[in-house]
């Protein structure tokens, strides 16, 4: 019970302090002291807080959008393990459930930001559109791959990759860790694939898909954001923690290797610059093609002797 | 005669410019063949209009004027820009002003004022479709209105519709000429288009500055150059989302404006250069720690530079993104900076120098560049370097010599019927200040050319066959004014 309720809590709030961390590690690396870590959260308040702006060309769609992005992402985390234990609903092929209800909610931005009929928009939705079609397949083939090893058709048998594998485990782990992590990225908009940071509507992919969007709706938005990144790093956490370790033992792991991932996404948004927008899909296949070399290396232990 | 010859920083009588029918002035422009700095009308009376022309021959430092008279009922002639695409856009500016029309222009728009008539282009096609920017900006910078013919995520054509900062300065610098209202022509060219002021109105008076005051001006249009090249550098790196170069470029630019700030209270150097010279001197105590400032600026700019041009992140971003071909540029009459980019010999430093850049004798150093984003960003930082090397020796010179004056009262009144001209050099490119006086030694016609005039079409053309997304990149690497352009 102890944990479940520490599960929750993660979900609810550690979101925002690894988009906080990521600020921090930003500002770090800019020679900056940068805002406080809890900072996302107390804007999270702050938006709450205000009053709606809503444009007259929008419909219904716009309005409910923000609702369903957040029941959706709230929904798919009870998919995923979290810290040191089975997910809650821990159903086989609960990764299709988890996937398709994220690509519900990302539906609904999709019609939402078209809704307000600007060309902006449009164009961010566009490209969103685009980079999820190639994301999706890259998901499911490492995913199944993975679980076609164990023949455990959940997210458990993440954590069971050395133990079926056996030498090729640690190749597997590897890039089936960097599958998830490109996908962070790309899910996450971040730097090389996306600039979070900036204010030119024409560069931007998942923000210029929110400009319409105001106070609470704007709150719930990036805070659904923040809970995909968390959810998709929990499924690197579920690969990478050992098995066998105490449920406390695990937790702090867990949690460290959340502080981790969010260093390590900052520290490359400060280092690298963005891909040019037609270059993107060439980073994204990077990501499929990792998938497939797990793909093969699972079939290759299956099927190799 | 159908021209006259003069040279840069000089007046010529107005009843020695030859005027000539408009149909011969055309022939001769074109016979001609040179780069236009000037071509503004003037209100000649009776309902009669001036119009001159002032073309630059950048290899031998010479400038050639003329003029024509329209009679009352002249209102339109054969456009120059059918032959010579660089006049367009002073043939937008002529007609906007005087109403006499350049038949066969191919865009005649409006450039400054009636933006609701503004025909865009059109394009027709099932992927085809546009994209409106602007005119508030989402930096809430200056304004300017942005359309975008794309193709999915390609630039066909960008059109680009300004004149919302139009404050009709040339007029009121006719009417109160001080120079708080140069230095606000566009505020981050604050020094070049006050130098150009005030050394027109020192011609119209035949002031004669001291050295020492002239140094002071060199030095601060060099850090004017410095201090805006390094901001641009940061934010084309932020443009990319590389915060690293963002955040220490920034940090880097506050030195120089603050060095600025010591010299004359304004970062930007407002109040520093004034009509007869310059309002402050500078101590032997401010120039060591200026000298320092800008030994410790150089190793910084230097190294953060070359951090970013070995990241191939960077390198895949800037590289072969808006082009401009040279013959491109030449065509449209691009200048400053921009051409540089483009592998054109243009400054006018050195094409049309003043006495003290002359004394300083520096080398010219010419830069072969594509014309692409990488090309503008690198030479943005051989010219900072450039420019603190030169701001490092002014600062030596002013400290072990010229102790004069920096200023001298002359209460002389503006030489009657006369043209005066001045070339400047700021950092984005020749800023061109034309004064005209009447018989009674009164300003009649205030003439700014600011490079942005030129160069606005130039950004339009680097973004065709570009990333939509690629465009605020393009745009920062020229980094042109609003406000120049509308005045």
């Amino acid at each position: 019970m102890a944990i479940k309720i520490l599960n929750i809590l993660i979900v609810l709030f550690v979101p925002f302090l690894m988009l906080g961390i990521i600020k921090k590690t930003k500002a770090f690396w800019g020679g900056r002291y940068g805002a406080s870590i809890f900072q996302p959260l107390y804007d999270f308040i702050k938006l709450m807080k205000k009053d709606f702006v809503i444009s007259k060309t929008t419909s219904g769609v716009f309005r409910i959008t923000p609702v369903i992005v957040i029941a959706s992402v709230l929904f798919a985390a009870l998919f995923v393990p979290l810290a040191s234990s089975s997910a809650i609903i821990n159903i086989e092929a609960g990764f299709i459930v988890f996937a398709y209800i994220l690509s519900f909610s990302k539906f609904f931005s999709l019609i939402s930001a078209m809704d307000t009929g600007s060309s902006f928009e449009g164009m961010g939705a566009s490209r969103e559109a685009c980079f999820t079609t190639i994301v999706e397949p890259a998901f499911f083939m490492l995913l199944a791959s993975v679980m076609a090893l164990s023949g455990n058709y959940t997210f458990d048998s993440l954590g069971k990759i050395i133990e079926n594998a056996g030498g090729y485990g640690i190749l597997i782990c590897i890039f089936a860790v960097l599958v998830l992590f490109i996908m962070i990225l790309i899910e996450g908009s971040r730097v090389p694939v996306d600039d979070p940071a900036t204010h030119l509507e024409l560069t931007m992919i998942h923000e210029v898909m929110i400009l319409d969007n105001s106070a609470s709706d704007l709150a719930l938005i990036s805070w659904a954001n923040g809970i995909k990144m968390l959810l998709l790093s929990s499924l690197i956490a579920a690969i990478v923690i050992p098995q066998g370790l105490t449920t406390g033992l695990s937790a702090v792991a867990y949690l460290v290797l959340m502080f981790l991932i969010s260093v390590i996404i900052g520290t490359i948004e400060s280092a690298t610059a963005r891909i040019r927008m037609s270059h993107v899909f060439e980073f994204v296949f990077v990501m499929s093609s990792f998938a497939l070399i797990v793909l093969s290396l699972v079939a290759a232990r299956m099927f190799g002797g | 005669m159908n021209w006259i010859k003069t040279k840069n920083n000089t007046k010529v009588n107005l009843n020695e410019i030859p005027t000539l029918k408009i149909n011969d002035l055309r022939e001769e422009i074109i016979s001609l063949n040179k780069r236009p700095v000037g071509f503004f009308g003037k209100d000649w009376g009776y309902g009669t209009t001036k119009l001159f022309t002032i073309l630059a021959d950048d290899q031998n430092g010479d400038l050639y004027i003329s003029s024509a008279l329209f009679e009352q009922s002249e209102k339109e002639y054969e456009s120059l820009t059918q032959v010579l695409p660089s006049f367009h856009i002073f043939e937008r500016e002529f007609y906007e002003q005087f109403g006499i029309k350049p038949k066969n222009h191919p865009w005649l728009k409006p450039l400054r004022k009636n933006q609701k008539d503004y025909q865009f282009f059109e394009m027709e096609g099932e992927e085809v479709h546009q994209v409106a920017v602007g005119p508030i900006h989402a930096g809430v910078i200056e304004p300017g209105h942005f359309r975008f013919m794309c193709n999915g995520e390609t630039v066909y054509h960008l059109e680009i519709m300004l004149g919302y900062q139009n404050r009709g300065i040339e007029d009121l610098i006719v009417k109160h000429p001080t120079n708080q209202l140069a230095e606000s022509i566009c505020g981050d060219s604050t020094i070049a288009h006050n130098l150009a002021y005030s050394k027109v109105i020192e011609i119209l008076k035949e002031t004669k500055i001291t050295k020492r005051a002239q140094l002071i001006r060199t030095l601060a249009l060099e850090m004017e150059r410095a201090a805006i090249h390094i901001g641009d550098l940061g934010a084309i790196a932020g443009d990319i989302a590389y915060l690293m170069g963002a955040s220490v470029f920034g940090a880097i630019r506050t030195l120089v404006i603050n060095t600025m700030l010591e010299f004359s209270g304004s970062r930007f150097g407002r109040g520093l250069i004034t009509v007869g010279g310059v309002n402050f001197d500078i101590d032997d105590e401010k120039i060591q720690r200026a000298v320092k400032t800008f030994s410790k600026v150089e190793k910084d700019v230097e190294r953060m530079v070359k951090t970013m041009l070995k990241n191939t992140s960077v390198m895949s971003r800037l590289e072969k993104t808006g082009v401009v071909s040279q013959e491109k540029a030449h065509e449209i009459g691009v200048v400053g900076m921009a051409a540089r980019a483009c592998g054109i010999v243009i400054d006018s430093r050195f094409d049309f120098p003043d006495e003290c850049f002359k004394n300083l004798a520096l080398p010219r150093k010419i830069f072969k560049g594509k014309g692409d984003v990488n090309a503008r960003f690198q030479l943005r930082y051989q010219e900072t370097m450039e420019s603190l090397s030169i701001a490092k020796r002014i600062l030596e010179m002013l400290k072990n010599g010229y102790k004069e004056e920096v200023f001298t009262q002359n209460e002389n009144l503006l030489c009657a019927n006369s043209m005066a001209i001045s070339i400047t050099e700021g950092w984005r490119g020749e800023v061109v200040h034309i004064a005209l006086t009447d018989g009674n030694s009164n300003l009649t016609r205030y003439k700014i050319k600011d490079p942005s005039f030129n160069n606005w079409y130039a950004l339009a053309l680097a973004v065709r066959n570009n990333g939509v997304s690629d465009f605020p990149l393009c745009n920062k690497s020229f980094n042109l004014s609003y406000c120049g352009n509308d005045l």
